[in-house]
């Protein structure tokens, strides 16, 4: 790891000035994609600006029909939230499979969707719970966030501050784990909430992306059998060690079908 | 530079250190706390395991900046005397090691789970060890080792 300058500002302020003023800045939350990153030293930053003495970014609460997570809410707090719990049961499961205890007692929602790994968690339940991420600057669909493999609409100084959650009539997320990091090879989360039904798939692509002809199905009948044929080409999809892109393209159906069961 | 106080096993102790010095390499090196093992140094085998605020961490993936402040334990910390922390005595009656390396962070993340969950099902803690490898055991006896101890902890 590369030397660099350490800040830890005391104020959503102090953090916005701190990052905005550096060379090459880079926020850090909870550390455990950043720091194993400058271990490798594929990032250098000038100075880290670390979000975690704002704990006004942490916390749970209820905004009328929505769930509204801080950015430095830990994995660990959104999996035991009674308030997640009761109104998104699918949210506090995906938390509750990231990783391993370890990584969920420090890393938070605010760094996984910042840094958007493409086999992330979080990015599934966000695209498909059609919820809306609150930064220093404005207010993005989670569609218009997620824009590519590791890459957001973020710009380099805005800081998210927090995610809002609609609730859902019935949502579930199944997911085919890596065995050793539990990454997902595919995850796929559905909901069916007021703005319809929505299928979104992580792991299988470069980034987080939705099924319509799946979502087309289950609106007209929300069950396990409506998906059965409906396959998604292999093309665009990720092939690697731990799958080929054919295996994944079929892990979508089959998580898609668990996925829906499971929602009831 | 940088200069860090936390407090360690209950005792506050401060360092100057590199804003990329690592929580483990502060323990390790500075305050010759060797019970906590880097294992991979990559995030994934557990060996490294402390508490930071009473929740359990791995130290190779923390800077010793950001635990300014707070309140770290080691597996140094456990025992009162020559009296061992209970989980510590359930994994030398069961047979919960062999070559030992992985031990200190098995014990550290054991303590945490039975902070969160009293009575673990064995289904429970072998989900907990996702992230704590052992090379030597096949976990058996750690599993073993666990439930004995969080028995013990209920007292
Ligand atoms: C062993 C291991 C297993 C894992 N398994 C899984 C898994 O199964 N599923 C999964 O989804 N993830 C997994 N992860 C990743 C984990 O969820 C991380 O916690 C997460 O990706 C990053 O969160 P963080 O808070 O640690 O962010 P950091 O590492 O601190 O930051 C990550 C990036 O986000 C940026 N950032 C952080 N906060 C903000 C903010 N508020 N605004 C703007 N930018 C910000 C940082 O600048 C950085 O670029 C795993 C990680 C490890 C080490
Ligand atoms: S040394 Fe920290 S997780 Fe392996
Ligand atoms: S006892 Fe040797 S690594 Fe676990």
């Amino acid at each position: 790891m590369y030397e660099f300058e350490y800040v830890k500002p005391g104020s959503l302020d102090a953090a916005k000035s701190a990052i905005a003023g550096a060379e090459d800045g880079k926020l850090m939350a909870g550390g455990m994609t950043l720091i194993p990153t400058l271990k490798q030293r594929l990032a250098s930053p000038s100075d880290v600006v670390d979000l975690g003495g704002l704990g006004d970014l942490a916390g749970i609460r209820k905004d009328g029909d929505s769930i509204v997570i801080g950015a430095m809410t830990r994995h660990a707090d959104v999996a035991a939230s009674a308030d997640v719990k009761a109104a998104i049961p699918a949210l506090a499961d995906l938390a509750e499979g990231i990783g391993d205890p370890q990584v969920r007692n420090r890393g938070t929602i605010g760094g996984s969707i910042a840094n958007n790994d493409p086999a992330a968690d979080y990015p599934a339940a966000l695209v498909a719970l059609g919820a809306t991420v609150r930064t220093t600057k404005r207010e993005l669909a989670a569609e218009d966030f997620f824009t590519g493999m590791f890459e957001t609409a973020l710009e380099d100084d805005e800081i998210i501050t927090e995610v809002v959650f609609p609730t859902a009539e019935k949502a579930a997320y199944a997911k085919f784990p890596n065995p050793a990091s539990r990454y997902a090879i595919v995850g796929v989360f559905v909901a069916k909430g007021s703005s319809g039904v929505k299928v979104a798939v992580t792991g299988a692509g470069p980034a987080v992306f939705r099924v319509p002809e799946m979502e087309t199905a289950l609106s007209g009948n929300f069950s396990a059998d409506a998906l059965k044929g409906i396959s998604v080409s292999a093309d665009d999809l990720n092939s690697d060690i731990h799958a080929g892109a054919d295996y994944r393209a079929h892990l979508v159906g089959v998580m898609a079908q668990r996925a829906v069961k499971a929602a009831g | 530079m940088a200069n860090v106080t936390m407090t360690i096993n209950g005792k506050q102790v401060s360092g100057e250190v590199e804003s990329r010095t690592l929580l483990v390499e502060f323990l390790r090196d500075q305050q010759r706390l060797t019970g906590t093992h880097v294992g991979c140094d990559t995030s994934q085998c557990g060996a490294c395991v402390v508490h930071v605020n009473g929740d359990s961490a791995k130290s190779c993936t923390m800077l010793a900046v950001q635990a300014d402040g707070a309140d770290v334990t080691t597996i140094e910390g456990l025992a009162n005397g020559d009296d061992l922390h209970p989980m510590q005595a359930a994994f030398r009656e069961n047979h919960g090691l062999q070559c030992g390396f992985c031990t200190p962070g098995m014990i550290m993340s054991a303590i945490d789970l039975v902070k969160n969950n009293a009575d673990p099902s064995e289904t429970e803690i072998r989900e907990w060890l996702e992230g704590n490898i052992c090379r030597c055991t096949g976990y058996h006896n750690i599993v073993k080792s666990i439930k004995a101890g969080a028995e013990a902890m209920r007292g």
